[in-house]
């Protein structure tokens, strides 16, 4: 963090400034936060609960937006591999080999990229491992694979939610948070709870022993 | 109430853009995520593993293939949670329906009902290519799964749930999904009965004619079946459920 | 601007905005539809920035279904929310 003895107006306006960090390098990111916070207000401040259910959906696809687009590499590609990388080859590969094994001799400096194109020319492609810079030609599939998951298993809560939702209507009425929270309390305050506790029976048992003892 | 929610989300608005600066800028190379060595891993070696082209399916049926596991059970659970909630029972079985509000008693429409005939077919036949060709491009067992049960939710919101419950009736779909994930764990299973740990496919090989890489390859297709049919039978069921509160009569 | 960072402002700045219809009309079911809107944006989004699959998922789950059991629901309960 710059120091805070530089009291000048750069401090939020600057090249370095808060404002140009913050809303220009970083604009995904504010956005991303505007949106969990339409998510996190709709869920703690609607009343009605269908509302309530939209916003922690949006809440939901708003994370998984924010992991996701940690994943992205600036130039690179979908996590498929491309046709020269791809395990199995194909036809097209195979008739453009001779073209390829005299391009990929000057550009990549690998042994096993030679060997491969060696192995090419004779019509197998083998799987090899990528290195290092062909790896940063590939958006990162790891946030992709976790987030997979959790959009479906988003979907579910959804539905489990959405089934509560007509229970509840069933069973007050209405879907309308204050309504029924009104609904609740005055049916807690009007059941008769039994009395358990009370000694009665106990003096009228203890009564009949002693007139049976008498 | 709302004026409380409303200075709650500015600050944790305020926390969250102050935390946000720290973050490198959007698309950076060296972002940890991006830079740790596990994620070279899948992307270096997916091809030589497993001889699939999709790392995303590679990771999520093999790599970590127990995570998707869990949640086609989670997703399993979701399906008969809401059969529970919604059933009706003892003294509510007989209460009348409550009069909803927008019941408009329609004939199915001449215009959607020929439509979707004509649609339905060619919409299961995408859902089994988007299943088995997930390997190779985009795709993979949810995706299908869920375009699958969309086809039998179209049939019900076309004509009436009736008609869609001919062709799969909701305990037909809860078996479906106990099934679905039965392929999933049996598979699993079966590799722990050759020898190896659990879900490790290419124990496979010993039984399958085919080398250790290809038997990867396979079970994942395996499993993704798996993990399509439970998605299909509970995204039916969900909505027949949702759409009749319960009475499975009626509908949309 | 490039095209990109163009296309990606749009959708960013439209999706904020279905965010924010979505939970201010009082008819619910234009409330789920809207949100189906909200989830087809983000799946343009993640289509572009390379995660296909994720796009592939959130486009048949969020826009598909999701929408389909939201209108389900409001059908089978009120259709007009107080807020």
């Amino acid at each position: 963090m710059r120091a805070v003895s530089e009291a000048d107006s750069s401090i939020m306006f600057g090249e370095d400034g808060l404002l140009n960090e913050l809303l220009v390098e970083r604009f995904n990111y504010c956005v991303y936060v505007v949106l969990l916070l339409i998510g996190l207000y709709a869920m703690i401040a609607k009343n009605n609960l269908i509302k309530k259910l939209i916003g922690m959906s949006i809440f939901q696809t708003a994370i998984i937006l924010f992991y996701v687009s940690i994943g992205v590499k600036e130039g690179g590609t979908i996590p498929i591999y491309v046709a020269e990388h791809d395990p199995h080859g194909n036809h097209a590969e195979h008739a453009a080999h001779p073209e390829e094994a005299n391009a990929t001799e000057g550009s990549e400096e690998n042994a096993t990229t030679a060997t491969a194109s060696h192995e090419a020319d004779h019509g197998h492609h083998a799987p090899r491992s990528l290195t290092d810079e062909e790896t940063s030609g590939y958006a990162n599939p790891l946030p992709h694979v976790l987030m997979l998951t959790a959009i479906v298993v988003g979907v579910a809560t959804l539905g489990v939610a959405l089934a509560l939702t007509q229970r509840i209507y069933r069973a007050y009425g209405t879907i309308e948070e204050d309504a029924v929270l009104a609904a609740i309390l005055a049916e807690d305050a009007a059941t008769v709870i039994p009395d358990v506790l009370s000694t009665k029976p106990k003096r009228a048992k203890a009564k009949s022993r002693k007139a049976k003892q008498a | 109430m709302k004026k409380l929610a409303l200075a709650v989300t500015v600050l944790t608005g305020v926390l969250l853009l102050y935390a946000a600066q720290d973050f490198l800028a959007w698309g950076d190379l060296q972002s940890p995520a991006s830079a740790s060595p596990v994620s070279k891993h899948f992307i270096a070696d997916t091809g030589v593993d497993t001889e699939v082209p999709n790392m995303v399916t590679a990771v999520l049926a093999d790599y970590r293939g127990f995570d998707t596991m869990f949640e086609t059970v989670v997703i399993f659970i979701a399906g008969i949670a809401i059969i529970g909630i919604l059933r009706r029972t003892g003294a509510d079985a007989d209460a009348p329906a409550l009069k909803r509000e927008n019941e408009i008693a329609t004939e199915p429409d001449l215009i959607v009902t020929n439509t979707v005939r004509l649609l339905v077919p060619v919409i299961q036949l995408f859902a089994f290519y988007v299943l088995a060709h997930g390997h190779v491009s985009p795709g993979g067992g949810f995706q299908g799964g869920v375009i699958m049960g969309a086809s039998f939710i179209l049939v019900a919101l076309a004509w009436d749930l009736p008609k869609a419950m001919d062709r799969l009736s909701v305990d037909r779909a809860v078996m479906l999904a106990g099934v679905g994930i039965l392929i999933y764990a049996g598979i699993g299973l079966f590799s722990m009965l050759l020898g190896g740990e659990f879900l490790d496919y290419a124990e496979l090989s010993h039984v399958l004619p085919v080398s250790s890489e290809m038997a990867r390859y396979h079970a994942m297709l395996g499993v993704e079946i798996g993990v399509a049919f439970t998605v299909t039978a509970v995204m039916f069921a969900i909505y027949a459920n949702l759409s009749t509160r319960g009475r499975l009569e009626g509908g949309l | 601007m490039t095209g990109l960072a163009l296309f990606n402002l749009f959708i960013l700045v439209f999706m904020v905005v279905a965010a924010v219809i979505s939970l201010r009309v009082k008819d619910l079911l234009t409330a789920s539809v809207v949100f189906g809107i909200y989830s087809f944006l983000m799946c343009l989004l993640w289509a572009e920035m390379g995660a296909v699959d994720v796009a592939f998922t959130e486009a048949a789950v969020g826009a598909g279904v999701s929408a389909v059991f939201l209108v389900a629901t409001v059908f089978n309960v009120k259709r007009r929310s107080s807020d």
